[in-house]
């Protein structure tokens, strides 16, 4: 049942949550704001907040410095690839947890859980040394699988909480139907759970498209993402925050857009479930 | 073809067995009704059959052919759930049409096949909406109807109607019935409810903790009950199940006495007692009665409606021709 709210809280309630939000908020609009000051205004004391000379000079240095076009490229492939790489391999396995769990289900979960609180760093000595043995270092394709790696224990959490949503009668009707394995799967399970899935699919991109210690790390140039074309702005010449921001909001850019248009769909399959 | 035969089949969760050895025959386009009390382990049964679960040993037979090890789409049996169990992203249609598209029918076929069922079911106007759109009956008949394009050698049947409220059940059991008897095939049906027993089935299994306590037609189970739990299960109201003196009087450990088998007479009669509470249904009128020197309150139906009220005194007589006799292992004697 909704409970009573006076205007007067509902005012507090909705100050309070903009504030949140506008801190939050508040690093990524400096950063976009300085992308378009002089070197000298980006570090200038006190700081100039708007009244400063608006330039694109920092974007076309960057454009005519760097190729952004095949940094984003590899983000793309990057993150889309281990997206649905992650995807393909968690369908199945949230599915078995969910409708045929064993005694040790919970046991899995957990350790699948717990492999996100390792550092990773203490990893990466050994898959550093595994990809050069593999010829996967500084390749798209080894980026896929980590990252993929990296955020599956996440997806398969997530779509094992969606899975439970879904009544169990359902899918005995289909096997009742005659569905098999590869039916049930494709043509009950996951149309019904495709809000759930789209979230999570979507969290998984923006998460591999934010991701920096693995693409940092295993890429020189040929298969290096927008997090490493950011990265190649803070450079031992000095520190050109002009163009690092500019280099920043064009990395950002694609991920803000897509996160603003499908943020309908983020919010309703996070908390796809806990309202029946 | 649908027979369907259970040889010493057995069910354990664990360490704990729901079904002890079973041993049944369901005859080829008969209508069954599996009746209980909660947790007595019919639906279970019946997902035995359907293949829902593993049995832990025996065999099933479906038109003679071992079914133990089949998945349940192989069974060629059909299902209709007590959620309905429908495809909540997929039209009527398509609902319906799911076992078939399935099955690798062709197109033309499958809606040929959804058209006649919706026919029967009146489902024609309701094909392109969603199952969130349909009220209760309406789904449930779409749940038929994704049931009866197959084909099936069997339905199976798991409480229905326990979703619908009262008028609509009535209804539905009705429409149910004259389905089976339009399409004469195997039906498999599992309740709790021991009115939607009497009045559907050839032949009702009445089950108790996985135990069959008897087999039989309605009337064979109304008129000779074998133990006195199914004479307390069948039947509504209840059968009055009296012990001690009154019984032994009958040479019996306990009688048992239908509420309609009891006579109200003017004054005299082999029972006096106070009325308690009286239902006046119009067309019958049902009195609890306490005071009459027995241990049990006594349930009596009467005809039309009888103007006793609470308080008032009233005289019974048991027909003796219709009392029934149990020992002390609750048999029947």
């Amino acid at each position: 049942m909704a409970r009573a709210v006076s205007p007067r809280r509902k005012l507090m309630n909705t100050t309070f949550a903009w504030a949140i939000g506008l801190l939050i908020f508040f690093p990524i609009l400096w950063t976009i704001l300085t992308s378009f000051k002089t070197e000298a205004q980006a570090i200038a004391s006190p700081p100039i907040f708007l009244g400063f000379d608006w330039t694109l000079e920092n974007y076309s240095v960057v454009m005519e410095r760097s190729n952004y076009g095949r940094f984003l490229w590899n983000s793309i492939i990057i993150a889309g690839g281990s997206t649905i790489l992650g995807c393909i391999i968690a369908v199945p396995a949230a599915w078995s947890m969910a409708f045929v769990p064993s005694k040790r289900t919970k046991d899995i979960l957990l350790w699948m859980l717990s492999t996100k609180m390792l550092p990773a760093v203490g990893v990466l000595y050994p898959i550093y040394l595994l990809f050069i043995q593999m010829g996967l270092l500084d390749s798209r394709a080894g980026l896929v699988i980590v990252l993929m790696l990296i955020n599956l224990p996440i997806i398969i959490w997530m779509l094992y909480t969606y899975f439970k949503e879904i009544p169990g009668e359902i899918l005995e009707a289909a096997r009742m139907d005659g569905a098999g394995l590869k039916e049930e799967l494709l043509y009950v399970l996951t149309p019904m759970a495709i809000p759930g899935i789209a979230s999570t699919l979507l969290l998984n991109f923006i998460l591999a498209w934010n991701e920096a210690f693995w693409t940092l790390n295993l890429t020189a140039a040929k298969a290096a993402p927008l997090t490493a074309f950011i990265a190649s702005y803070s450079s031992p010449e000095g520190l050109f925050f002009a163009k690092l921001s500019a280099a920043s909001t064009m990395a950002i850019a694609p991920i803000l857009i897509l996160g603003w248009f499908s943020q309908k769909q983020l919010v309703r399959g996070l908390t796809f479930g806990a309202v029946k | 073809m649908g027979q369907i035969q259970l040889k010493q089949v057995t069910k354990s969760f664990g360490e704990t067995q729901v079904i002890p050895p079973l041993d049944l025959t369901i005859q080829d386009g008969e209508f069954t009704v599996f009746v209980g009390p909660s947790g007595c382990g019919k639906s279970t049964l019946l997902r035995l059959i359907a293949g829902l679960e593993d049995i832990t040993t025996g065999h099933i037979e479906i038109d003679g052919k071992d079914a133990t090890d089949l998945v349940p789409a192989k069974r060629g049996l059909a299902m209709v759930f007590q959620s309905y169990a429908l495809y909540p992203h997929m039209s009527v249609r398509k609902n319906i049409a799911f076992p078939l598209k399935m099955a690798k029918l062709d197109p033309a076929e499958i809606n040929r096949r959804v058209e006649g069922a919706a026919s029967v079911l009146n489902l024609t106007d309701y094909l392109d909406r969603r199952p969130g759109q349909l009220s209760g009956g309406q789904r449930q008949r779409v749940a038929i109807g994704r049931a009866i394009v197959r084909e099936p050698a069997a339905f199976l049947f798991d409480e229905p109607l326990s979703n619908l409220d009262a008028a609509l059940r009535v209804g539905m059991r009705m429409e149910i019935s004259e389905l089976h008897k339009k399409l004469d095939t195997t039906m498999i049906y599992v309740t709790h409810d021991q009115v939607e027993a009497m009045t559907m089935a050839d032949k009702i299994v009445v089950l108790q903790a996985g135990v069959i306590e008897q087999v039989g037609s309605p009337l064979e189970l109304y008129r000779a009950p074998r133990n006195t739990f199914v004479a307390g299960f069948i039947g509504s109201p209840k059968m009055n199940l009296i012990e001690g003196a009154a019984a032994t009087e009958h040479g019996a450990h306990t009688i048992g006495i239908r509420p309609e088998h009891i006579d109200v007479v003017e004054d005299g009669g082999t029972w006096q007692g106070t009325v308690g509470v009286a239902e006046h249904l119009g067309s019958d009128t049902f009195f609890h009665i306490h005071n009459t020197g027995l241990a049990e309150t006594i349930t009596v139906r009467a005809i039309g409606d009888v103007s006793l009220t609470h308080g008032d005194t009233i005289h019974l007589n048991p027909r003796l021709d219709e009392m029934h006799k149990f020992g002390a292992d609750g048999l029947r004697l």
